[in-house]
């Protein structure tokens, strides 16, 4: 059940790793089995994809990196250090924005600096550099009732980004969002990813954000979830979503997702990645 | 401005019907719409104050004023020189009073108010330990802490200040305890992966977020305060509205009964507007408060 580490380097220690994670709630009739078994080891400046359909316990497992939540049994450790609640260090984006809505633009980007005590110069030079490269200069006086969804979802990125955060969990980001935003926010995240050479893990439950987006697709399976494979993307960025090997390997991770959701008993997890 | 913007929109309306035209339209349906609103909102006192007038003159009762004799009372009260008595060119000295000890325990309201209710809201224990007693404090009207008031207090003005205290803090603290627990949860998430905790928290999200319940609070408490002026200046203070009212009473003297309900009213619409203003600017960001 160990996890087999894909990396080029074996240098540096992974920025992440998750060990043997169980999670359960309580419910009315007793338990239930959110997460089991769960091991993933994630190395600095990799784009990581949980892809899994809805309950397969995706976004517990964020929940659980992010600090939000307490895993049952295991543990998660950022650089060796136990993660027991959220920090600055493990910046969320949720899919509904959860900006401040009393805040600017402006105010919402250094709102995490601000609270953290950094020197007014640098927070007004950081908002700045990060508002010109989520592109909301010219909105950085407005207010997020006054945004688009897209333009909200930039906001969010930018306010994680200037709080200089080592890994961005991203929740669904694009998942409230029509086909033409998703796909420019898409290609802009990459850009971001490229530029500043931050460690990525999204959720998703789009087969094709996974393989357009990650470096690693971690393909989840349901009740109770736990890690059926990770699947490794080699495919050279800008990605084509219409070249073949894409589609190819677009219909492989399908297959090894839907393999769950149509079969009567669950697969047991098969290492190969 | 308006008479021309009027002639000129029916003229090129309907023949050119462009943007020009359309924004001409614009200004002056709202200008019509004003005039519109404030002759909707005076047939109802105008009416009234017609039926009081002929009601006086049919009854010829002499215990109720004609308006007309309100009107004179007021001027008196505001300027004097028609009467010449105690209450000639009084209002300033009687309006500042009451003033001073609606502000006075509002201000003392909102300042114990708005904390106690930020804290309630977010530390269970607080709320185990008080939400019982203030539960069981809140059915007891106002006016029956008046004797209780005037011994912890003696008669005078802190009495009256006591009062109209109790009847504008439960509004504030209720509303308070409301919009703290109607926070999104997802903006404590936010912020503490931003770093912020603690008691940052209270400043940087809960007093922020709760803002829009805080002012509806705010606002009825001001409410409570002018309607409790009347019953906390009962307590034998010799100035103020209220007293003033008390006084017209024994003395039936129902003109400054009447012109001191007035002077209230228009003083507590006013300071409505007031804290509705800084409502509208403090609430700017969100949308359905933003009136």
């Amino acid at each position: 059940m160990l996890d087999t580490p894909t990396t080029r380097s074996t240098a540096a220690p992974p920025i992440l790793r998750i060990a043997g994670l169980h999670k359960e709630f309580a419910a009315a009739n007793g338990t239930v089995e959110a997460l089991r078994g769960v091991n993933i080891t994630i190395n600095k400046g990799e784009f990581i994809c949980l892809l899994g359909a809805s309950g397969c316990g995706k976004s517990t497992l964020l929940r659980i990196i992010a600090g939000f939540e307490k895993s049952t049994r295991g543990s998660v450790t950022v650089y060796g250090t136990e993660v027991d609640r959220p920090g600055p260090d493990r910046g969320m984006v949720f899919q509904d924005y959860a900006l401040f809505p009393w805040l600017t633009v402006r105010d919402n980007i250094s709102f995490g600096p601000r609270q953290r005590g950094v020197p007014t110069p640098t927070v007004v030079r950081e908002t700045e550099r990060f508002l010109n490269m989520v592109g909301l200069t010219a909105f950085a006086d407005r207010f997020p009732h006054q945004l688009s969804g897209g333009m909200k979802q930039r906001v969010a990125i930018a306010r994680v980004l200037a709080n200089d955060t080592d890994i961005l969990l991203m929740d669904e980001p694009f998942g409230a969002l029509d086909a033409l935003t998703r796909s420019k926010l898409q290609e802009e995240l990459i850009e971001i990813w490229k530029t500043t050479k931050l460690t990525v893990i999204f959720v998703t439950h789009s087969v094709e954000e996974a393989v357009l987006l990650a470096d690693q697709v971690v393909v989840m399976s349901a009740g109770p979830g736990r890690i059926d494979c990770q699947i490794k993307v080699d495919l050279p960025r800008p990605r084509d979503v219409s070249s073949p090997e894409f589609n190819a390997l677009r219909r492989d991770v399908t297959r090894r997702l839907t393999r769950h959701v149509t079969s009567d008993r669950p697969v047991v997890a098969t290492a190969d990645s | 401005m308006s008479v021309q913007t009027e002639v000129a929109a029916p003229a090129s309306g309907p023949a050119t019907g462009t943007t020009p035209t359309a924004t001409t339209n614009a200004s002056t349906s709202i200008w019509q719409q004003r005039a519109k609103a404030a002759a909707l909102a005076s047939v109802v006192p105008l009416a009234l104050l017609l039926l009081w007038d002929v009601m006086v003159r049919w009854t010829g009762t002499r215990l109720i004023p004609p308006p007309s004799g309100v009107a004179i009372m007021m001027w008196d009260f505001a300027f004097g020189g028609i009467y010449d008595d105690a209450y000639s060119a009084s209002l300033p000295i009687h309006f500042w009073k009451s003033v001073q000890r609606v502000y006075g325990g509002f201000f003392l309201a909102a300042a114990t108010g708005i904390p106690l209710g930020l804290m309630l809201g977010r530390i269970p224990l607080l709320r185990a330990m008080l939400d019982p007693m203030l539960s069981l404090l809140r059915p007891v009207p106002v006016t029956a802490w008046l004797p209780l008031s005037m011994i912890f207090f003696g008669l005078g003005p802190k009495s009256a200040i006591f009062l109209v205290f109790l009847g504008a803090f439960y509004p504030i603290l209720l509303n308070t305890v409301f919009g703290v627990k109607s926070v999104d949860a997802r903006l404590f998430e936010a912020a503490e992966m931003l770093g912020c905790s603690g008691s940052q928290m209270f400043r940087a999200v809960v007093l922020p977020a709760s803002l829009p319940s805080i002012f509806n609070g705010l606002r009825l408490g001001a409410a409570f305060a002018w309607i409790l002026i009347v019953v906390g200046e009962m307590t034998g203070v010799p100035e103020g509205l209220g007293a003033v009212i008390m006084d017209g009473r024994t003395l039936s003297r129902t003109d400054l009964v009447i012109t001191g309900m007035i002077v209230i009213g228009i003083t507590g619409y006013l300071s409505d507007r007031i804290l509705l203003s800084l409502s509208n600017y403090f609430l700017r960001w969100s949308p359905q408060h933003n009136a």
